[in-house]
C-alpha cells in the first residue's frame, strides 16, 4: 500500500496514466492499432506513426517547458517560427524566386543550419523582449506569432517552394536502410541534449529559481535576465529544428500550413505533462509524454475515422478530462473525500 | 523609459511592416496609384481603372488567379489596376471595396472571401454607378453585381465520376472500393467535388470506404493516407484526392506503405486542380486523371469589361471551360449530365509536355 502511494505521488504518474488511458481506448476498440510490422524495409504501424508524427510537438514541448518554467508565460510564436525556419531553409536551398528545384543552390547542411539559425534569431528576439524589456511573454511573442509566417511567405516569394532532392526527404522520412523514422532520432537528440544540459549543469536549478522568484534569484547571484533569455533562445532553436523536420516531410516550405496551431499543442503538452503554467518547478519528461499523448489522440481519431471537423470536439473532451484529473483542486477534493471516508470508518 | 523605447520600437516595426507590405504585395498597384494621380491630368479618358479585391495568397492556384488578372489588366492593354490583397480578412475586403468607390474606379472585381454580408456595400457600388464583377467564389445575399465568372465544382466532381465509370469499364474492373481525401470542410470546392462524385458512386453502387478531411494540404493528405493504408490495407483500389497537394502527400504515404498507384497499378489515383506539378505526375502515369480547376479568370473579366464598354449585355454567370487531363489514351471523351441538367460530351486531354508547362 505504501509503495503504491509512493508511485502515485511521483510527478510522472499522472501523465503516464493519461497516456495509457488513451492507448487503452484503442486496445478495446481494435487490437490492430498495436500491430507493428516491417513493411518495405521500415517499421510500420500506428504506434510508429505516433512516435514519428509526435516528434515535432515533442521538440517544441522541450523548449516550451523551459519558457513556461522561467517566465510563467508561453511562447506563442513557435508555430510561426517553424514556418519561417522552413521557408528560410528552402529559400536558401532553392535560390530566391524558384518554386521547384531538383538541384540545390547551396549545400543542404548550410540551408538547414540557416533555418535553425533563423529559429534561434526569433528566440533571441523574444528573449530580449521578455528578459530585458520585461514585456509579458504572450504579448512579446505575439509579434512573431503574426509576423514570422508572413516573413516566411515573403522569403518564398508567395509560393510553396519545393525541394525535389532525395536527400532533403531523409530528415522527415526514412534514411535508406534504417527502419526507424528519422524524426524520432531528431526528437531523441534534442531531448537528450537539453536533458544533459539541465542535468550536468546547474541550468535546470537556475531556471527553477528564476521561475519561482526572479528577484530572489538575482539577489542570490543568478543573472535572471540571461537565464530567461537563454530559455527563449533554446525554445526558438527547438522551433527551428521542428520546422526543418516538418518541411522535410513534405520536401517543401508550405508557409501557410507548416506549424499551424502547433503552439497550442506545445503549450498543451506542457500542461498535460503536469507542469504548472505558473512557472517554477518543471518536469521535462512529463511534457514529452504529454506531447506524445496529444499525437496518440490525433492518431486514434484518424484511425477511428472521425472526420476532421468533429475531431477537435473529441480532442477537447479528452483534454478536459486529463486536465481535470491533474488539477490540484480535484486532487484536494479526492484527498478530502478519502479522509472523510477514513474518518467515518474510524467512527464506526 | 524602457516602455517608451519599446513603444518607439514597435511603432517603427509597424511602419516598416506597412512599407514592406506595400512594397511586396501590391507593388504594381503602388506604381499604378502614382501614375493614376498623374494620369488624371494627362490622359484620364484613356486608361480604364479597375479595382481588384483579391482573397489572399494562400496557394499556387490563388497566385495564378492573381497573376492572370494582373496580366489581363496591364498598363499596355490600356488598364490601370488597383490591386488589394485582403489576406483572407473579409472586413478588410469590404473596406477595400469602399476605398475603390471613393477613388471612383470604373470597374470593381471581387473574389469574395465570404459569401454573405455583401448587400450594403454592393448597393453603395450600385449607387455610385460602378459595375461589380465577381470571380471564383460566390455572393449569396445580393444580386447587385453585373456578372460572375468561375468554376462549376459540381461539374468537376461529376466529370471525375463519369471518367471513373468509363475507365473501369474499359479496363474491366468490376469492384471499386474508394477512399476519398476531402478538401477543407465547407469550402465550395470540397462540397461540389464531393457531391458530384458521390452522385456517380451512389448510382453505380461503388463502395466509398471512407472520406476524411485532408485540408487541401500535402501534409494533410499524407497523414490521412498513412492512416487509410493501415485501416484498409489491401481493401481499396481507388483514391480520390480533392486537390493536387493532397495527392502528392497521398503518393508519399502509399509509397511508404508499399502500395503501388497510377496507370495499371493497384490503385487508381484521381486528383483535382491540375497545377503544373500535378500534370507532370499525370504525364509520368502516377496520377490517372486530374480535373482542372481553371484559375485564369483575368481574360474572362477583361472580355466582360470589353462588352460593357461597348454597351453590350453580359451574362450573369460564366462558367469557365475546364479541361480534364488523363494519363492514357484509351478514352477520348466522357459524356455526363452536368449540374445545369444538360448532357455534355467533353474531351479528355492526354498530358503532353506543352500542356504541363502551360499550366500554372
Amino acid at each position: 500500500m505504501e509503495k503504491i502511494k509512493e508511485i502515485t505521488k511521483k510527478p510522472l504518474f499522472l501523465p503516464i496514466i493519461c497516456m495509457i488511458l488513451v492507448l487503452l481506448i484503442n486496445l478495446i476498440r481494435s487490437r490492430s492499432f498495436f500491430a507493428i510490422s516491417i513493411n518495405n524495409g521500415v517499421l510500420y504501424g500506428r504506434l510508429i506513426d505516433i512516435l514519428n508524427r509526435g516528434s515535432e510537438i515533442a521538440i517544441l514541448a522541450v523548449g516550451q517547458t523551459l519558457v513556461v518554467a522561467v517566465s510563467a508565460g508561453t511562447d506563442i510564436s513557435v508555430g510561426s517560427v517553424m514556418s519561417l525556419s522552413a521557408c528560410s531553409c528552402c529559400m536558401l536551398l532553392a535560390g530566391y524566386g524558384n518554386n521547384s528545384v531538383t538541384t540545390l543552390a547551396v549545400p543542404m547542411v548550410v540551408g538547414m543550419l540557416f533555418g535553425v539559425l533563423m529559429g534561434g534569431a526569433c528566440g533571441a528576439f523574444n528573449g530580449a523582449l521578455v528578459a530585458k524589456l520585461k514585456i509579458q511573454p504572450m504579448v512579446a511573442t505575439l509579434i512573431l506569432f503574426t509576423a514570422a509566417r508572413a516573413i516566411g511567405l515573403l522569403l518564398c516569394n508567395n509560393q510553396i517552394t519545393y525541394i525535389r532532392y532525395d536527400k532533403y526527404k531523409y530528415l522527415g522520412n526514412f534514411i535508406p536502410g534504417c527502419p526507424i523514422p528519422t524524426p524520432v532520432f531528431v526528437a531523441g537528440v534534442v531531448i537528450l541534449v537539453v536533458a544533459l544540459l539541465l542535468k550536468k549543469t546547474a541550468l535546470g536549478l537556475y531556471i527553477q529559481s528564476v521561475g519561482i522568484n526572479s528577484r530572489a534569484a538575482r539577489i542570490s547571484g543568478i543573472n535572471s535576465d540571461v537565464i530567461c533569455f537563454a530559455c527563449y533562445l533554446i525554445c526558438g532553436v527547438c522551433a527551428g529544428i521542428a520546422g526543418i523536420v516538418a518541411s522535410s516531410r513534405i520536401y517543401s516550405a508550405d508557409s501557410n500550413n507548416i506549424g499551424l496551431n502547433f503552439e497550442l499543442d506545445a503549450i498543451l503538452a506542457v500542461a498535460l505533462g503536469g507542469n504548472s503554467l505558473g512557472g517554477g518547478k518543471f518536469n521535462l519528461a512529463g511534457s514529452i509524454i504529454g506531447a506524445y499523448t496529444i499525437q496518440a489522440i490525433t492518431t486514434t481519431l484518424l484511425a477511428m475515422g472521425v472526420t476532421t471537423d468533429t475531431a477537435p470536439v473529441y480532442k477537447a473532451i479528452i483534454v478536459v478530462i486529463i486536465v481535470v484529473v491533474q488539477a490540484p483542486a480535484f486532487k484536494a477534493y479526492l484527498a478530502a473525500r478519502k479522509a472523510q471516508s477514513a474518518h467515518v470508518k474510524e467512527a464506526a | 523609459m524602457k516602455k517608451r523605447i519599446f513603444a518607439g520600437l514597435l511603432t517603427a516595426i509597424m511602419a516598416a511592416s506597412l512599407v514592406a507590405c506595400g512594397g511586396s504585395g501590391s507593388a504594381p498597384a503602388a506604381g499604378g496609384d502614382d501614375s493614376s494621380g498623374g494620369a488624371d491630368g494627362k490622359d484620364s479618358g484613356e486608361a480604364i481603372v479597375v479595382g481588384f479585391a483579391q482573397v489572399g495568397h494562400e496557394s499556387d492556384w490563388r497566385n495564378a488567379s492573381t497573376n492572370s488578372v494582373k496580366d489581363a489588366f496591364s498598363k499596355d492593354k490600356g488598364y490601370d489596376l488597383q490591386f488589394v490583397d485582403c489576406d483572407n480578412d473579409s472586413a478588410k475586403q469590404i473596406e477595400a471595396v469602399r476605398q475603390f468607390i471613393q477613388d471612383d474606379v470604373d470597374y470593381i472585381v471581387i473574389d469574395p472571401i465570404v459569401s454573405t454580408g455583401w448587400d450594403t456595400v454592393l448597393t453603395e457600388c450600385d449607387d455610385a454607378g460602378i459595375p461589380v464583377i465577381v470571380i471564383d467564389r460566390t455572393i449569396e445575399d445580393s444580386k447587385k453585381y453585373i456578372s460572375w465568372v468561375g468554376s462549376e465544382f459540381m461539374n468537376e466532381g461529376l466529370a471525375s465520376g463519369a471518367w471513373l465509370k468509363a475507365y473501369a469499364e474499359a479496363k474491366g474492373i468490376k469492384d471499386l472500393n474508394i477512399l476519398v481525401i476531402e478538401g477543407s470542410n465547407g469550402s465550395s470546392a470540397q462540397i461540389g467535388r464531393t457531391d458530384g462524385f458521390k452522385k456517380y458512386a451512389d448510382e453505380e453502387g461503388w463502395t466509398i470506404l471512407d472520406s476524411q478531411d485532408g485540408d487541401f494540404t500535402q501534409d494533410g493528405g499524407q497523414k490521412v493516407m498513412e492512416s487509410y493504408c493501415k485501416s484498409y490495407a489491401g481493401k481499396f483500389n481507388v483514391v480520390v484526392c480533392q486537390n493536387d497537394n493532397e495527392a502528392f502527400g497521398a503518393m508519399d504515404a502509399m509509397k511508404a506503405a508499399g502500395v503501388s498507384y497510377g496507370v495499371d497499378k493497384d490503385v487508381i489515383l484521381i486528383s483535382f486542380d491540375a497545377c503544373k506539378a500535378g500534370l507532370e505526375y499525370v504525364q509520368s502515369g502516377d496520377i490517372n486523371a486530374d480535373f482542372m480547376c481553371y484559375p485564369l479568370q483575368g481574360e474572362y473579366c477583361a472580355k466582360i469589361i470589353d462588352q460593357l464598354e461597348k454597351g453590350e449585355e453580359v451574362d450573369k454567370q460564366t462558367f469557365m471551360q475546364e479541361p480534364w487531363y488523363v494519363a492514357e489514351d484509351i478514352l477520348k471523351d466522357i459524356t455526363y449530365t452536368n449540374n445545369a441538367g444538360e448532357e455534355v460530351t467533353e474531351e479528355l486531354v492526354q498530358v503532353t509536355d506543352a500542356a504541363s508547362q502551360a499550366s500554372y
